[in-house]
């Protein structure tokens, strides 16, 4: 008779299945997420899903763009090409770059208004020669987050929207849920000048994972973690420059 | 019945034809020429300028010794072939075999067509009038052989018309250079004497052929008819257009559905025959109140792919107005491509520019939002910001530089750069606050500064000095001083972006 550990996780997995997320298996893209890995269900990022991605103040979009282009990097990296939908973009092609993306890999949509955003997006989720989808959507119901959900799951495609200042929280169909904001640079004690990009990352939703707050920079191309607190970091310097 | 053919001759092709669109220069002597080694040589002359002595080969400036107010236009190398082209072309309208004959003749066979304008006289005259009505100076004979066509058009004085069988004797007449042989061969054979045809035409073919190769033999050939000389006719481009009647006029948009599916079937058809595809296409309703109703769609790529054009249309069909009913639908593709064989899939799921699902995702979303919509950039070589990158032109082009990493470029950036009040030790320090938006911003790190020049030669204003600075909350800025610092005037700063 099986142990009731292997039941439950038998259950499990039958349940992940049921809900779209696919068993992770060995061509699964390891995005250099690290600690954060931990936080999914199967232990994998889940691709071929809808990630939400809010940044509720203006200062915070940049770092959520940068922090979408990293991953989106790492979603691209055989080749492949990404869609970025929006209708009033800030974008600047040659900043990509940095986070690993080829500028001109990326198909930039610039619709009129978020109606044509939620088309043009839900019909780029069904076609599954794409990497990604990245889109600027303000407002995502419980309807139109399902029928993206639905899409992505078929397609195998990995949808990021990107929510700048949303005026609700309504629960969606998504399967995550992150919100990112810059984190002061820590850089070498005493030296000037910028550090590497870092954020905070927020995992305030993910599907049958567990949510979290941690911390990462950008360098070299991967994300780099580091435990120690920000602001020890900071008290150090200033004792040092003060 | 032998065959027959008529050689035109086009004495000042290329300065009649810019007479044509300039008819100023008809009463003055003028000139075409293009720069060789520094200096200008002519091309060629209009009839006034060759009467005054002025040749093609001569320079403009010998030339214009001769004729002082000379005109001289810059002549267009390939403009003789597709002159020449064109004509042939038109020419179609006589005969169905036209050929191209470089530098400035056209050959065409025109056995058995003769008779339809009444006789061979008539029709010479009907060709030759109509093209000298137009302004082109032209000539034409007809004769047994292109050869001897070819010859009379250009040497023989008396009649432009050879009778069947006869083009021997006029030909024997007739000076060596009619035979279309290399100018040094010409000159050989005045120097031995041999002026007129008759002179050699009788020699053994032995002493012909090791004083002047094979080349010359055969062109006496043709034109004597011994051997048979191929051309190449000009084909005409055959629109691809199909047409579909219908008994009763069509009102319903299943029904118009079902015209296009029929229309695509037999379109597509034929161009996967060819090998091609459609870049754009248009599909016209002829209604009963004799208007015409239609919709255009486009593709990123040629494609013969009746599903996927049908969907283009599909979406459009809704704004067609059938009012009292359709009678004939035709579908037309006025651009067209040849279409890249498909690749068997190399990779499973194929995830790139190359896709032909995302080709088909693009084309259905130009189609409904219209071609501004899509974008795609190539890196550009330049230094200033607004000129680091440019739009990609086509879905297929490939960047040929490499976009530069070497200094930190923000991810957003605003369309246009916008003023901030700042506090900041001068001369070439980082600001320590700066107010955007009447929000104030402390600067905790920054770096810099990054001078960036305009290139001279597309200045407009003053360089940059660029500097990334992060505030107390960690958002980083790309700020920039315009010019230099001046004891005398104030000088400002702008946010330009904002890094990750």
């Amino acid at each position: 008779m099986p142990a009731k550990q292997d039941i439950l996780a038998q259950l499990q997995r039958d349940i992940l299945a049921l809900q779209g997320t696919r068993p992770a298996t060995a061509s699964a893209i390891d995005l250099g997420l690290g600690p954060i890995t931990a936080a999914f269900p199967n232990n994998t990022f889940p691709t071929g899903a809808i990630h939400e991605l809010i940044s509720p103040r203006p200062e915070t979009a940049p770092a959520t763009s940068g922090f979408t282009a990293a991953l989106v990097s790492g979603l691209m990296q055989p080749g492949g090409a990404c869609l970025w939908i929006g209708c009033t973009r800030k974008i600047y092609p040659p900043g990509l770059k940095t986070f690993g993306i080829e500028p001109d890999r990326v198909i930039f949509l610039d619709m009129k208004n978020e109606k044509e955003v939620l088309w043009a997006t839900e019909e780029a989720l069904k076609c599954n020669g794409l990497a990604a989808v990245i889109s600027d959507i303000r407002e995502l119901t419980m309807t139109t987050s399902r029928r993206f959900q639905l899409a992505a799951e078929q397609s195998r495609v990995t949808g990021f929207i990107l929510r700048q200042q949303p005026r609700n929280l309504h629960p969606t169909a998504s399967v995550a849920r992150w919100q990112i904001s810059p984190m002061r640079s820590k850089g070498e004690a005493g030296m000037p000048g910028l550090g590497f990009p870092g954020w905070n990352i927020g995992l305030t939703r993910i599907r049958n994972g567990h949510p979290g707050n941690w911390q990462l920079e950008w360098q070299a191309g991967r994300f780099q973690f580091d435990n120690t607190p920000v602001a020890t970091l900071l008290e150090q310097r200033q004792r040092k420059t003060g | 019945m032998s065959s027959r053919f008529l050689s035109l001759w086009f004495r000042h092709l290329k300065t009649d034809y810019t007479a044509i669109r300039r008819p100023a220069l008809l009463t003055r002597p003028f000139v075409l020429a293009l720069p060789d080694h520094g200096r200008k040589v002519i091309t060629a002359a209009n009839r006034l300028a060759e009467q005054e002595g002025i040749q093609p080969g001569m320079t403009v400036a010998d030339a214009r010794i001769l004729i002082p107010t000379l005109e001289e236009l810059d002549d267009k190398p390939e403009l003789t072939d597709q002159l020449l082209h064109g004509l042939a072309l038109w020419c179609i309208r006589y005969t169905p075999v036209v050929a191209v004959d470089p530098p400035n003749g056209l050959i065409m066979d025109v056995s058995g067509c003769a008779h339809l304008w009444g006789d061979e006289r008539a029709y010479l005259t009907q060709i030759v009038a109509t093209l000298r009505s137009k302004g082109y100076d032209v000539r034409g004979a007809i004769a047994d052989t292109i050869g001897a066509a070819w010859a009379v058009a250009r040497y023989c004085r008396h009649t432009p018309l050879i009778e069947p069988g006869e083009h021997i004797t006029t030909l024997l007449n007739l000076p060596p250079a009619s035979l279309r042989i290399e100018p040094s061969i010409t000159t050989r054979l005045q120097k031995l004497g041999l002026e007129k045809i008759h002179r050699f035409a009788s020699m053994p073919r032995q002493t012909l052929r090791t004083r002047f190769g094979n080349e010359f033999l055969l062109r006496l050939d043709q034109a004597f008819g011994r051997v048979d000389e191929p051309i190449k006719p000009v084909l005409p481009v055959e629109p691809f257009i199909e047409r579909l009647p219908c008994l009763e006029p069509i009102r319903t948009a299943t029904g118009i559905a079902i015209a296009l599916t029929q229309l695509l079937e037999t379109l597509c058809q034929c161009l996967k025959k060819q090998g091609k595809g459609l870049r754009t296409a248009v599909f016209k309703g002829h209604r009963v109140d004799g208007k015409i109703i239609q919709i255009n769609i486009g593709t990123h790529r040629a494609s013969h792919n009746e599903k996927h054009l049908f969907k283009l249309f599909e979406e459009k069909i809704p704004t067609l107005e059938p009012d009292l009913g359709i009678e004939v639908f035709t579908l037309e593709a006025p651009k067209v491509e040849d279409v890249s064989p498909l690749q068997p899939a190399m990779w499973n799921g194929a995830t790139g520019l190359g896709d032909n699902g995302l080709i088909g995702l693009l084309d259905r979303i130009t189609n409904k939002t219209g071609p501004h919509t899509i974008h795609r950039y190539l890196p550009a070589e330049h230094y200033w910001p607004e000129r680091a990158f440019i739009l990609a032109k086509t879905f297929d082009e490939i960047a040929t530089d490499t976009w530069s990493v070497t200094r930190p470029r923000p991810i957003h950036i605003l369309s246009r750069p916008e003023p901030i009040d700042v506090t900041a030790p001068i001369p070439d320090y980082p600001p320590m606050l700066f107010i955007h938006k009447g929000q104030r911003h402390k600067i905790i790190h920054a770096e810099g500064p990054e001078r960036i020049e305009q290139e001279w030669w597309i200045r407009q204003g003053e360089h940059r000095d660029y500097y990334a600075a992060e505030n107390e909350e960690g958002v980083r800025f790309w700020i920039f001083r315009l010019g230099h610092y001046n004891g005398d005037k104030t000088y400002q700063w702008f946010l330009h972006g904002y890094f990750a």
